[in-house]
């Protein structure tokens, strides 16, 4: 076990080595995550009633968008690069290359949100990351990085890859854009836990759910 | 799974393939290919583009799932056991499998990890010592050339003491000096007992690094020179009848 | 175990079978032609009118089956998808891409149908209604099932990956049901209730079983139709590799 738990962290700590020299993935999605809040800025009147109730779906609507761009670095670049044979001969069960990619992936996710949530805060006038955001945020990016990193593989192994995993992924990412916005516009406005507590639980449950079934299906989409 | 399992060998082969075929679509890439290779020695495979070489060492690695029939590396099923079998293969493929961002010896510290090598860092400079790359440990793949790049793909395969070594035509790209580094690591390679396969279109070249010449045509083995002697004007004769009808 | 020489292996299997499906799709069609039939005539005369609705109402006897067997269709994919996956037979896959494909269309026409007949009862084209919207967002997935299918690199591995995207896609429906509905919630809006509101009496029922009925024959129709052409596909697709023209993937 072990020895496997090594492994997946040899796979983030390659991915995140890359990163740290090209700083690709952060900068391009924390700065497309940013223009997407920005230009939803302009979609509201300055200053109009009740914008506390539209912008958590502005601010999840541009984590989603910007998370499909990361994505699409995932699986893609080791396909474009040709390395995914070496990865795929390594002696390592699947699930653990699976959980690398993922692990990687949701640590860069993590890092953009830590940067565009207080600054979202900033441009709309609300609380820059109350507390009880933080495991909203880590649950709805957990479940994003799971399906991302299953349909970044799929996508990867299809032409016109950067157009098939939005098509692909968004979809499935309904009940994560759901319940994250429904949970975080609670929190913005204030409510106890209480109120808020099923879209939680759906959140647990899609994580469950979509880690479990990546991990089985995604040995089928890497074998040729 | 059968992580450190000894398995206890009663044949001496290396690869035992029965009734290989794989197909890609309609198209039919193995059509039935049958071959034993003795442990410790050494096969040249021959053959067009598009004959099924690379198909062959794929199937043979666990790179893609074969069609039909049976393969068996160091005695690992290749369906079944197939992380066996992982570990029991060196290979090179056309692309160098490596990481542009990270340097030489990042890229050679991540796959030890990945196998589990346990004397790693002094490991990583050997195999780079053997390709003549340990001057270029700390640059970054991103600035080597093609043939560089190619030394340091041999030294990765190398990293983890495989027992077979599978090489898809790996003199493609290399100047002299490199080719005299790549014969000069295969005779190595040999000595320490690993069995080798290489595929590539050049015959001579691969008549002098093996003892057996197999060639491959549409999917099947049109010329195996077996166990005996090896008869180097029927070997070109196949060859440049399969190479004038190909593919 | 494949027969090792099965590259080289004619496909008079494959002809016959489609021969024998092409037997079957004839007297089909000749079923569910006549059951149809019967179903638009209790659908469109028979059915009393409905208390509220009116004459509205009767879209339902269209509606309510090409959505049931719409899902019929996507769980169709869903076993084919999870037999190909362990099984590796193309039959399996040219099973579950036929179902996809009608499964796509008959969840077309249940959101078509919904639609219209939500103008005049509901004064709005489209009501985030949880059904509704849970087989939209079905629709979408089953979409990218069929484009991952056509922008495969390769043949089979466009089949695996469609069965990845169609297992997965399926085995989520009750948690996007759950988190539509949810969301529903807490939005006041229309809520169409179990069949609209609808008051079923016994002449309804008949004929919503009879439209079930002829829906679900002309599901199997198609299917059987679409599969014989695939398998008519791979056999000239076989044939053609064989004599080495190329042309079909």
């Amino acid at each position: 076990m072990t020895a496997i738990l090594g492994k997946v962290g040899a796979i983030v700590w390659k991915d995140v080595l890359a990163e740290l020299r090209t700083k690709d993935i952060v900068l391009s999605v924390g700065v497309f995550a940013v223009l997407v809040i920005i230009v939803f800025n302009f979609a509201f009147q300055p200053g109009a009633q009740g914008i506390g109730a539209v912008a958590p779906g502005a601010l999840w609507v541009a984590v989603v968008f910007a998370g499909v761009l990361g994505m699409n670095r995932a699986f893609v670049l080791e396909k474009e690069r040709g390395t995914l044979p070496g990865l795929l001969l390594c002696p390592v069960p699947r699930e653990a290359i699976f959980a690398g990619k993922m692990a990687a992936s949701l640590l860069f996710m993590l890092l953009v949100e830590a940067a565009v949530v207080p600054l979202f805060g900033v441009f709309l006038g609300l609380p820059l990351f109350p507390p009880a955001l933080v495991p909203i945020v880590l649950l709805a990016t957990l479940g994003f990085a799971a399906a991302g990193t299953l349909f970044s593989a799929v996508a990867a192994s299809s032409r016109s890859r950067e157009l098939m995993l939005p098509i692909l992924l968004l979809p499935v990412l309904v009940p994560v854009i759901l319940s994250a916005v429904g949970a975080s516009a609670a929190v913005f406005a204030g409510e106890p836990f209480g109120e808020y507590r099923t879209w939680v639980q759906v959140l647990i449950g899609f994580d469950v759910v979509y880690l479990v079934l990546s991990a089985w299906v995604f040995e089928y989409v890497v074998q040729e | 799974m059968a992580h450190g399992q000894v398995t206890v060998f009663p044949q001496p082969w290396t690869v035992q393939a029965r009734g290989l075929t794989k197909a890609y679509g309609y198209q039919w890439a193995l059509r039935g290919i049958d071959l034993e290779l003795r442990r410790g020695s050494s096969l040249a495979l021959f053959g067009p583009n598009g004959s099924g070489k690379t198909t062959l060492i794929k199937v043979l690695v666990t790179l893609a799932r074969p069609t039909g029939g049976e393969a068996l590396i160091e005695g690992h099923d290749i369906r079944r056991d197939a992380q066996a079998v992982r570990r029991a293969v060196g290979v090179v493929g056309h692309e160098p499998w490596l990481y542009e961002d990270l340097t030489v010896q990042e890229n050679l510290h991540f796959y030890g990890r990945m196998y589990g090598v346990s004397d790693l860092p002094r490991r990583a400079l050997a195999v780079l010592e053997q390709v003549g790359m340990d001057p270029y440990a700390q640059f970054p793949v991103r600035s080597l050339s093609h043939g560089m790049r190619r030394r340091v793909a041999l030294a990765r395969a190398f990293l983890h003491r495989p027992r077979v070594l599978l090489l898809d035509e790996p003199e493609a790209g290399l100047d002299q000096e490199a080719l005299a580094l790549l014969e000069r690591a295969l005779a190595q390679a040999r000595m320490d007992g690993m069995s080798v396969l290489i595929a590539t279109h050049d015959l001579a070249w691969g008549l002098a690094l093996a003892e057996r010449a197999v060639v491959l045509h549409r999917g099947r083995i049109a010329y195996d020179s077996g166990g005996t002697r090896l008869d180097a004007a029927a070997l070109a004769a196949t060859y440049r009848r399969v190479t004038e009808a190909a593919p | 175990m494949v027969d090792a020489r099965a590259g080289q292996r004619p496909s008079p299997r494959v002809e016959g079978r489609a021969a024998g499906l092409g037997w079957g799709v004839g007297a089909l069609l000749v079923a569910t032609a006549a059951v149809m039939v019967v179903a638009l005539y209790m659908a469109l005369v028979w059915a009393p009118p409905e208390r509220l609705q009116g004459q509205v109402y009767r879209i339902f006897f269209f509606h309510v089956p090409v959505s049931w067997v719409a899902y019929l269709a996507f769980a169709v994919t869903f076993a084919g998808g999870l037999a190909y996956l362990r099984s590796g037979r193309a039959s399996w896959d040219r099973a579950a891409a036929a179902s996809a494909e009608v499964g796509v269309v008959f969840t077309t026409l249940s959101l078509v149908t919904g639609s219209i007949w939500g103008k005049p009862i509901l004064n709005a084209w489209w009501g985030w209604d949880v059904r509704l919207t849970t087989t939209l967002v079905l629709w979408l997935i089953y979409l990218g099932y069929l484009m991952i299918r056509a922008y495969a690199a390769e043949q089979a591995q466009g089949a695996r990956l469609a069965a990845v995207v169609g297992v997965v896609g399926f085995v989520v429906v009750p948690i996007n049901f759950f988190s539509i509905r949810l969301w529903r919630g807490l939005h006041p809006g229309p809520n169409i209730g179990t069949e609209g509101g609808l008051e079923i009496e016994g002449a309804m029922a008949a004929t919503l079983f009879v439209s079930l009925a002829a829906v679900t024959l002309l599901y199997i129709t198609l299917l059987v139709a679409r599969i014989r052409l695939r398998s008519l596909t791979d056999a000239v697709g076989e044939i053609k590799a064989r004599l080495g023209v190329g042309g079909i993937r």
